[in-house]
């Protein structure tokens, strides 16, 4: 049983006497103790989905099973209790401005009815956890993004969860403090086994900290599954336009008439070969390298590079053919380079 | 002429001045801002939008605050009486006070909450607080500056309301100002009266503003 099930998920906002469709029929499973990656555009719907994840969204068809358990047959108060088995972190943190940073993290325990003694001991760890222990009593306006940001992931374990779902929780950081806060939640997840569900519009996220990754276009699941797999050969439009994003933007210097261009992917044990040079030696043809770049997924070296292959179309098949045969996968590029 | 006897009657005057000021205040607070906390709970984006409630509140609201005070002052005379058993003096003036607070009190409570970052309010509906663990724990806390300043500007305007039920003789130093100095021409005792109302308008505010921010924690 998955830990998390979406089944046809269709949620419509009314307003003002026109409909506006946020998701339209998706469905996705989610399993205990994955860190699921969901990406897509700004206005995809990608916070509508992770919203109706905790019901502070009811879907206007369809289901959400957590743990099996249909959210929509429990009662208000039943669904509060449940909430306190899904933690949620924020863009911008959403932490209570007036309260010190213990009392922040002792505020989920107090609505849950804790005893103060107790829930202090618990947040003292979570401090720790978060690795804060220096800012227990700091309010949230003393605080770096970075700092904050741990402050509600604290806040959000306090009452022990077993699912976290992260609102572009890395959009408002910088780099290096996005690689912390990615870095803390793998930790977390290692540590707790929590369940992770991070929704993004960035793909360094996906591919930094993400086991599987749902792609959402415009309302619609357009593409699902490993993240490997998916940062290899994506088929969707919507995964294309992702991982290769907007800005790639390189013109060759000199310009081969070429019809087609590639995008090949380098694996861990292919990365350092010099498999390119090898080849330009073998066919003795030059190729155009569009752009090229390496990045971390899920902790595996991997290299991208978008290619423009001559114009001799049999050369371009032998050329195609000898990249898969050294574990390279390849697939054609369309896009604007 | 500025003898024990008057300076007597002045020390009342500030006296019944604060009274009414502040006893209007708190109990137009005791009426006012349950019934903000109502308006912003079922107005379109409240916690529970209710477009009936929320349309009698508005309308009651705006009615009364669309009254200009010293004519509720004469309106209400007959309900100051049933619950006041008189019309005059000092406790009967704090029932029009607090009719006239209640609603303006209302509006401000209202806006303050408005003001509250609808992101936390997200997040504690994500950790399971109820609408009233929401109201109590996070929008009365998160707004207390706002409120607090809000309450501020409620007693500097009770203040000059307290004044104005002088002219039919709602006591205090209001009062005292229209006696002298409208009816018997002595226009140094009005001075001093009106002095001794800015006086206290400074100190209300100026106390206001330094607890305000005081306690908040927003910037430091
Ligand atoms: N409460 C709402 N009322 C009306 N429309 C909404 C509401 N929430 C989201 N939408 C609409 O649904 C679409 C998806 O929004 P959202 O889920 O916030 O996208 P994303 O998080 O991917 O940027 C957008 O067109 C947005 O305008
Ligand atoms: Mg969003």
């Amino acid at each position: 049983m998955s830990e998390i099930e979406i089944k046809n998920l269709t949620k419509i906002f009314e307003i003002k006497g026109h409909t506006v469709t946020a998701l339209s029929d998706v469905s996705l499973s989610i399993e205990k103790g994955d860190i699921f990656g969901i990406i897509g555009m700004s206005g995809a719907g990608k916070s509508t989905l992770v919203r109706t994840v905790n019901y502070l969204e009811k879907p206007t068809q369809g289901s959400i099973l957590i743990d099996g358990i249909n959210l929509s047959t429990l009662s208000e108060k039943e669904l509060r209790i449940k909430r306190r088995e899904i933690g949620m972190i924020f863009q911008n943190f959403n932490l209570l401005e007036q309260k010190n940073v213990i009392d922040n993290i002792c505020f989920p325990l107090e609505i849950a009815g804790t005893k103060r003694k107790e829930a202090r001991i618990r947040a003292k760890e979570l401090l720790k956890t978060v690795n804060l222990e220096d800012k227990e009593k700091a309010f949230p306006s003393q605080l770096s993004g970075g700092q904050k940001q741990r402050v509600a992931i604290a806040r959000a374990l306090a009452t022990n969860p077993s699912i976290l779902l992260c609102d572009e929780a890395t959009s408002a950081l910088d780099p290096q403090t996005t690689d912390s806060i990615l870095k803390l939640l793998k930790e977390i997840n290692e540590t707790l086994g929590i369940t992770i569900v991070i929704i993004t519009h960035q793909m360094s996220v996906v591919t930094e900290v993400c086991k599987h990754v749902a792609i959402i276009d415009n309302g619609k699941l357009a593409e699902e599954g490993e993240v490997d797999k998916i940062f290899e050969s994506p088929s969707s439009d919507a995964a294309k336009e992702l991982i290769t994003g907007s800005e790639i933007n390189y013109t060759p210097l000199k310009s081969l008439d070429t019809k087609r261009k590639i995008r090949i992917v380098f694996k861990e044990n292919s990365a350092y070969e010099p498999v390119i040079s090898n080849m330009i030696l073998k066919f003795k043809t030059p190729v155009n390298i569009l752009k090229a770049d390496t990045r971390n997924v899920g902790g595996k070296a991997r290299g991208e590079m978008i290619l423009a292959l001559p114009e001799d179309e049999a050369v371009s098949e032998e050329i195609i053919l000898y990249l898969k045969e050294n574990g390279l996968a390849v697939a054609d590029y369309e896009g604007e380079a | 002429m500025f003898d024990s006897k008057v300076i007597g009657m002045i020390i009342e005057g500030i006296r019944d001045t604060l009274y009414m000021t502040l006893g209007s205040t708190l109990v137009g607070y005791l009426l006012g801002l349950p019934l903000g906390i109502l308006l912003y709970v079922t107005n379109s984006k409240g916690l529970k939008p209710n477009k009936i409630i929320y349309g009698i509140g508005d309308f009651i609201c705006n009615i009364i605050r669309s009254i200009p005070f010293l004519i509720l002052l004469i309106l209400l005379i007959p309900f100051t009486r049933l619950i006041v058993g008189k019309s005059y003096g000092s406790t009967a003036t704090i029932v029009p006070l607090v009719i006239c607070a209640a609603p303006y009190i209302a509006r401000v409570v209202e806006s303050s909450l408005n003001e509250v970052d609808a992101g936390v309010i997200e997040a504690a509906k994500a950790m399971g607080a109820s609408n009233l663990q929401i109201i109590f724990k996070v929008l009365l806390v998160e707004a207390k500056t706002s409120l607090f300043t809000g309450a501020t500007i409620t007693t500097g305007l009770l203040l000059g309301y307290s004044a104005m039920s002088g002219t039919v003789g709602g006591g205090g130093l209001g009062d005292i100002a229209v006696r002298y100095g409208y009816y018997r021409w002595q226009t140094d005792i009005m001075i001093v009266t009106v002095i001794l109302l800015i006086v206290i308008f400074q100190i209300i505010q100026n106390l206001g503003t330094f607890m305000a921010k005081k306690i908040d924690h927003r910037k430091k």
